[in-house]
């Protein structure tokens, strides 16, 4: 589904380019949670980013391609219109701008660009209110503001939201654990579960924590360090991680 | 009857005039100049009036409020000209009244479109709020030049005015001039002017969710000019003065 090759990418800009993936090869079939560990720098956001083709990375060399097609061909809103969705380490405020107004815009322009027609009112607030109750969010919380005076964890949760509305096939989520309580992060990776556990559908949880992988289970774990992916194994290699730490897996 | 200060055009010397576009007063004449509607409204009255200027010749509109005591009005207005554009209110307060006044100039091209206010609170304990909010691109630019003048005894005064201004292309510019006149000496006189560009990351983390990028800046604009229009009660003319606003964001470059 997801597949990345050899990829090289920059930020900085062209005049003062700072590598940070160099040479990053990684392939997520359909019906796959991939949980992505790693020390502080090794990437993991900078691979998020250059997923969702947020400006100021440059891709130097490697290629991606998702479902067949050139990923880095596309905008940021064309890569969403095709399933992908980039869950945010940071959810960004934008006052003035209603999470029902955000999110039955976003969803109806994804529908356009996919050729479907879009949800009326009441259709988009029915489905809201469905995927508001699988994450336990207040329905009066999505009628605020985006994000505005939400606290860290309920931007989490409303990152999982967006997630559950939008219905993505695939989903790279950069440290959605952080910032949770213990019962936030139970009920997010149930919503990660409900919404994105199928055989068509796929995940790239980069996650610096064994707790949110204990409700998510992912099928696979690499380890992200220096830019590469050094080591892929199942589930207990995130269990050794905790265990022993990132340098005694590595040596 | 034309006094003779007006029979001749101002300059940019005179302090109102100072970012206005001289050419399209020189196009407007001084006939334009000489005219002023006039609204009074009694004690304890209010009114309320939304307006939608601009077009594509050059536009001014000249307004003279009186408020007799406790009386209210409230102005709000989009400038959406193509051309010079100058919306002009000369407010007078009396005892407890107040003054309402939200206005949104839009648009790019090499247009100037201003709000120039003059409120005097002549009388204790009126109180004024005025909000403007500026959007431009191109070589456009958005003016608010609002001046507030408090009378000795106009004690306990309370008047407010807020500029915001959002420049999409780096040839736009805003220009805010607030003044104040103060002769009282218990008031509340607030002011606060910025210039800013759009939020990169907002409009990246909409685009990341599948809003293309002219509905992104859309949703964006819309935000930003809405603190404009907030004390508008009216549903209908709200968004009739949004969609005129939002109307003229079509063809801004992203």
């Amino acid at each position: 589904m997801l597949k990345i090759t050899n990829l090289h990418a920059t930020v900085g800009g062209p005049d003062n380019p700072k590598p940070i993936l160099k040479g990053l090869t990684l392939h997520v079939p359909a019906g796959e949670i991939h949980a992505i560990m790693g020390p502080n720098g090794a990437g993991k956001s900078t691979l998020a980013n250059v997923l969702g083709g947020k400006p100021g990375y440059d891709v130097t060399e490697g290629s991606v391609t998702f479902n067949g097609e050139d990923l880095l061909a596309l905008e940021p809103h064309e890569r969403a219109a095709k399933g992908l969705f980039l869950g945010f380490q940071y959810p960004v405020e934008i006052p003035g701008v209603s999470n029902v107004q955000f999110l039955r815009e976003a969803l109806n322009a994804q529908r356009k660009a996919r050729g479907e027609e879009p949800l009326s009112g009441g259709e988009f607030l029915k489905l809201a209110k469905d995927k508001a109750g699988l994450l336990k969010m207040d329905m009066d919380m999505l009628k605020r503001q985006v994000n505005v005076g939400f606290s860290g964890g309920e931007k989490k949760r409303a990152e999982m939201v967006q997630m559950g509305i939008l219905n993505p096939t695939f989903a790279v989520l950069d440290e959605t654990d952080s910032g949770l309580d213990i019962d936030a992060l139970r009920i997010v990776g149930a919503g990660i579960n409900s919404i994105m556990r199928s055989p068509d559908k796929a995940v790239l949880l980069i996650t610096h924590y064994q707790r949110l992988l204990d409700v998510v289970k992912p099928d696979k774990v690499s380890v992200l360090a220096g830019g590469r992916i050094v080591e892929t194994g199942g589930p207990e290699l995130a269990l050794r991680l905790e265990a022993e730490g990132y340098d005694a897996v590595m040596a | 009857m034309a006094d003779t200060a007006t029979l001749t055009l101002p300059t940019r010397r005179d302090e109102a005039w100072r970012y206005a576009d001289m050419d399209g007063v020189a196009r407007l004449g001084v006939a334009a100049l000489d005219t002023w509607q006039t609204i009074d409204v009694p004690a304890g009255d209010s009114v309320t009036r939304c307006m939608i200027v601009g077009s594509g010749q050059p536009e001014l509109r000249r307004i003279r409020v009186t408020l007799g005591e406790g009386a209210r009005a409230a102005f709000f207005v989009t400038n959406a000209g193509q051309d010079y554009t100058r919306v002009e209110m000369d407010v007078h307060l009396a005892r407890g009244a107040h003054f309402e006044f939200g206005g949104v100039t839009i648009g790019g091209g090499d247009a100037t479109r201003e709000f120039v206010t003059q409120v005097t609170h002549a009388e204790p304990e009126a109180t004024s709020n005025q909000t403007v909010r500026a959007v431009h691109w191109g070589t456009g630019t958005g003016n608010f030049l609002g001046e507030i003048k408090v009378a000795r005894d106009a004690q306990k005064t309370d008047a407010a005015q807020d500029f915001k201004a959002l420049l999409l292309e780096a040839g736009a510019s805003a220009n805010a001039v607030p003044q104040l006149e103060i002769f009282a000496d218990d008031v509340k006189c607030a002011h606060g002017a910025t210039v800013g560009e759009l939020d990169e990351a907002a409009r990246f983390y909409m685009m990341a969710r599948g809003l293309d990028p002219a509905t992104a800046q859309r949703l964006l604009v819309q935000a930003f000019i809405g603190d404009a229009f907030v004390a508008l009660d009216d549903a209908d003319e709200h968004e009739r003065l949004l969609d005129a606003a939002l109307g003229a964001l079509e063809g801004a470059g992203l």
